[in-house]
């Protein structure tokens, strides 16, 4: 309880409304972060269930690399991109996801929890919905990925032979950092929608997990209506396909204006506002099933 | 006759349930049809690259990927089906309410899964395959026996693909907690089953290997039944199924005889 009495209501006479607005987001990450770590708590009790998780999580991203090293046995190029770039991609695309599925991947469980009632709940607890829901059973496993991912990224990074300039380190950082905004933005808008359509939760898997498959191949495999879909409708090309093409120096496959190769962080600004606005509708067309 | 009418009942109401769910029905359709479009136009790439890779062609190499996003629900290539809830009742001692039950554990399920796999088939499998054969030129044959062929082949690879989950369930009467097992057993089969890759491709003898273990029944098989590419021709590849298909329920048996023995059923 003495937790949730710190939470700040209402703006006071002293804070302004942006002070109440930044108070409730720490209140937001704070219990958020208390929550993960009861998950972790609770997962650290079963240790050797836990190591199986982890190295499973692990596993099943490193065959899908070990398929594209398969691929690299029989070509040399797939789309004209060597083994080092493909893998470039790979490992920023693994990395992003894999962060933004260990921070915001419970998200995905919101259409469960409207079905068997248990929603509810979570509107009577003092504390956001969404940092609720997202730390709720808080997948420590989901390491694996990112591990895998960043491994591959490294032996990519030192097998590229580019000079690592202060502007292409910085590049990366962004990139991986605005993939995860991203990428956790498609899991908050996958969540809303499942306020809506409770059984499809299935369609988001096409996003999340078709989305970082996606980007783990050059944008020249893919035609062009599809490229064009995935930098204008749903921006995941920003996560690594075009910052990407400009750390490797590669002319992108549509001809866009030079410049949105660095736009990553406005997009991924802009996906927050878009999924802040689609959960708020989500939540607030949510009817308990009142079973 | 009253046992086969029993497991009879038991796929028809395995095929209900799942039929139940049609928005997520639509939902992994959609999914299934995304990944296809995701595997098509890599594949497309490597074969653009290197013609005639694994011995198929173009449209060959296509057609394998729209099979294998039609197979993926029905034959369980990732896993799940009955497993998580057989797993589910391991572990919370509700198996003991099905050993008492006067059906055989093994049969019982393989015939609800074997309704679900029907409805998953038809529902899940028919459309992603269909709209792919729109989109992309696909090497899908003309004449019926093929297809009957490649439909005895998929009626395998389900029963395979039961057989082995059915293993590693088993396995939670020992561990207690199979998630990590079940993960273990996803991903085997997502890999070996030639989900990711076809077999055809892996090099030298790792994929010699790789197409001789039982994962290779659920999908290869069927794909090169279909195509008409399996080395041997369709009986052998049918009869490698089958030969699988035994061994694997036949394992299953005798693991459930053991295990069935260690549950002790606490009172109150």
């Amino acid at each position: 309880m003495a937790e949730a009495d710190r939470r700040p209501l209402v703006a006071g006479p002293d804070g302004g409304a942006f002070g109440a607005v930044l108070g409730r987001a720490i209140w937001a990450v704070r219990a958020y972060c208390f929550i993960a770590a009861m998950w972790v708590r609770s997962t650290m009790a079963y240790r050797t269930s836990f190591a199986i998780m982890l190295a499973a999580n692990f596993a099943t991203t490193a065959l899908d690399f070990a398929a594209i090293m398969i691929m690299f046995g029989q070509v040399d190029a797939l789309g004209g991109f060597t083994l080092p770039e493909v893998a470039f991609l790979y490992g920023t695309s693994a990395v992003a996801f894999g962060l933004s599925d260990l921070l915001l991947g419970s998200a995905e469980r919101v259409g469960r929890r409207v079905r068997d009632g248990t929603m509810d709940v979570l509107l009577t607890r003092p504390v956001p919905v969404l940092s609720q829901l997202a730390a709720d059973r808080f997948a420590l496993r989901r390491l694996g990925r990112i591990v895998q991912g960043s491994l591959v990224l490294g032996w990519a990074v030192s097998r590229l032979e580019l000079e690592w300039t202060a502007g292409r380190v910085a590049l990366l950082a962004s990139m991986v950092l605005c993939g995860t905004v991203i990428f956790g933005c498609v899991f908050v808008v996958g969540g809303a929608f499942q306020f809506w359509a409770q059984d499809a939760s299935e369609v988001q898997n096409a996003f999340t997990y078709g989305g970082t498959t996606l980007l783990q191949y050059p944008p020249t495999v893919f035609g062009r209506e599809l490229v064009r879909g995935v930098t204008f409708v749903v921006p995941l090309a920003f996560v690594n396909w075009l910052p990407a093409l400009r750390v490797l120096g590669r002319d992108d496959p549509l001809g866009l204006p030079d410049g949105l190769d660095l736009a990553a962080p406005a997009v991924a600004l802009l996906c927050c506002a878009v999924a802040g606005a689609a959960w708020r509708a989500g939540l607030r067309s949510y009817r308990s099933t009142g079973s | 006759m009253h046992l086969l009418r029993l497991h009879f009942a038991v796929a028809l109401s395995g095929f209900r349930r799942y039929a139940t769910y049609r928005v997520a029905t639509a939902a992994g359709v959609f999914t299934n049809t995304v990944f296809g479009f995701i595997l098509a136009y890599t594949f497309l790439a490597l074969w653009h690259e290197r013609p005639h890779l694994g011995g198929y062609d173009q449209s060959q190499a296509l057609t394998f990927v729209w099979t294998g996003q039609a197979l993926l629900a029905a034959a369980a290539l990732m896993g799940g089906g009955f497993q998580d809830e057989f797993q589910e009742r391991i572990r919370n001692g509700d198996v003991a309410i099905d050993l008492y039950r006067p059906v055989d554990l093994q049969t019982w399920w393989l015939a609800a899964d074997l309704g679900r796999a029907l409805f998953q088939l038809l529902g899940r499998g028919v459309l992603p395959l269909a709209l792919g054969s729109l989109v992309f030129d696909l090497a899908l044959p003309a004449s019926p026996g093929t297809w009957l062929c490649f439909l005895a082949a998929v009626l395998l690879a389900i029963v395979v693909s039961f057989a082995v989950r059915y293993l590693f369930a088993l396995c939670g009467f020992w561990l207690l907690d199979a998630t990590g097992l079940g993960a273990l057993s996803g991903l085997l089969s997502v890999f070996f089953s030639g989900m990711l890759l076809p077999l055809s491709v892996f090099p030298g003898g790792f994929g010699d290997t790789a197409r001789l273990l039982p994962w290779s029944a659920m999908l290869q098989v069927p794909a090169d039944v279909l195509l008409g590419t399996h080395p041997g021709g369709a009986a052998a590849g049918l009869a490698f199924q089958a030969g699988w298909a035994v061994v694997l329920l036949a394992a299953g048996r005798l693991l459930q005889a053991v295990a069935t023995r260690k549950v002790v059923v606490q009172g109150g």
